[in-house]
């Protein structure tokens, strides 16, 4: 299982995941109705509307890729922690998130 | 004013959707005319991902977004439809059943008998930076999203932020055009294409471009018009103040729903509600398909998109010829007759 706590505004909801669901981080969201996030490109790292913070996780996660980067690179504003939560995918590779949702 | 578009169908959006529903109109002999706020056709497809492989097009086991559009494009081509492209529909009037107005930015005007909203994930529009004041100065007061015109800025101060390849070239180009140019980036480096990189950094080098780096935007000031712009370095946390005639914030575009939310039809969650019976919103006339649709089980997929398209110009053939009875027809017994 996949422990992930999300913070938003003043709230917290922490989840519990199975490792096998096999999807990305902006489909858990919008399935637990996030309305900033958006992931208005499906997920391909194409227009930044799924810009999280990632707090914390176990282990750490792998470097955002370019593409992410790049994306990323587009916002106003933008923190160490910034992820696009299009790109992290939920498997057995993590155990533990915590994340931060942005009003973007 | 030049005088108004006259047609069957007004469709908004010229994306695979609305492009598919030239195809599905004209088998039913009904004219349409597509408007897009970007510059072609396509919608996201030919705007976000024109490289990228499609899968799940029905008979395509892979396709390239703009080959998909470029298919579509010709697959209406019979049908004769209208294009305006690089212009928004402001306002839509119904004056009467099978009679409206739509009215673009530029003020284009065209007259139909039915509108199809296919606007997908609506209009692209420059994302804004939360800045104190920023919005006090739009409009002609000094902040400008875009770049129309670059002779505005002849012998004008102009402060550009953003760090993308659209801020690096304009604040290139820009360079020899204003009398002072400030380019202001919250990161230490850019990720822009390195020979716009070098060369904005060679620029800065020979004091033709003020470069700021590890900064951020903070607030604008004016009197009316815009005249100073506050900056913080996030590093040093030094504050500065920049006098300048312009503010142009470049951080890319994010989609809007825009005016149509303004039309009086019911929106839930950024999408138009629609009877999954024909698509058809609460408006009686105006039909919506594609990702800007919304129903129980609703998939955003151009596939279900074009199979929306087909149901809905059914829909529309019933809504301007009431009570005549339609056969319905194959393109495999009858082939595709151009008008």
């Amino acid at each position: 299982m996949i422990q992930i706590n999300i913070h938003s505004d003043s709230d917290v909801k922490s989840l519990e995941i199975p490792n096998d669901i096999g999807i990305n981080l902006m489909e858990l969201l919008k399935a637990e109705a996030y309305e900033t996030i958006e992931g208005t490109c499906g997920g391909m790292a194409l227009c930044a509307t799924c810009h999280v913070k990632v707090t914390d996780s176990i282990p750490s996660l792998s470097e955002p890729s370019n593409d992410e980067l790049d994306m990323l690179e587009t916002l106003p504003f933008i923190y160490y922690e910034s992820r696009l939560a299009c790109q992290i995918k939920l498997n057995e590779d993590i155990q533990q998130l915590n994340i931060e949702i942005i009003k973007n | 004013m030049s005088a108004s578009i006259q047609t069957d169908i007004a469709i908004i959006g010229a994306g695979p959707v609305g492009l598919f529903a030239v195809f599905e109109a004209g088998l039913l002999k009904m004219r349409c005319h597509l408007i897009d706020y970007l510059p072609q056709a396509g919608g996201q497809l030919s705007e976000i991902y024109p490289k990228k492989p499609i899968y799940d097009i029905p008979g395509y086991p892979t396709v390239l977004a703009q080959e998909l559009v470029d298919n579509l494009v010709k697959q209406a081509e019979p049908f004769n439809p209208g294009y305006t492209f690089g212009e928004r529909i402001e306002t839509l009037e119904k004056r009467d059943e099978q009679d409206f107005l739509l009215v673009t930015n530029l003020g284009t005007t065209i007259e139909a008998k039915a509108v199809v909203i296919a606007g997908g994930l609506g209009c692209f529009e420059p994302r804004k930076p939360e800045v104190e004041g920023l919005t006090k100065f739009e409009n002609g007061k000094g902040v400008n999203y875009m770049i129309l015109d670059p002779e505005q800025y002849r012998n004008k101060k102009l402060v550009i932020a953003g760090g993308g390849d659209s801020a690096l070239d304009w604040a290139i180009f820009l360079s020899e055009v204003c009398s002072e140019l400030t380019l202001v980036h919250r990161s230490e480096s850019f990720r822009g294409a390195p020979d716009s990189v070098d060369k904005v950094l060679q620029l800065a080098g020979q004091g033709k471009i003020n470069l700021h780096l590890n900064t951020n935007l903070t607030s604008v000031t004016g009197n009316g018009k815009l005249n100073s712009v506050s900056l913080i370095n996030t590093k040093s946390c030094e504050e500065i103040l920049v006098d300048t005639d312009y503010l142009v914030p470049l951080f890319g575009l994010s989609p809007k729903l825009g005016p149509l939310e303004n039309w009086g039809l019911n929106i839930s969650k950024n999408a138009i509600e629609v009877n999954t019976d024909d698509y058809s919103t609460n408006i009686s006339g105006v039909w919506a398909i594609g990702d800007i649709n919304t129903y129980k089980n609703k998939l955003k997929l151009i596939l279900c998109g074009f199979h929306e398209a087909a149901l809905m110009s059914h829909s529309v053939y019933q809504y301007i010829h009431p009570g005549v009875k339609y056969t319905m027809k194959y393109t495999t017994v009858n082939g595709v007759n151009s008008f």
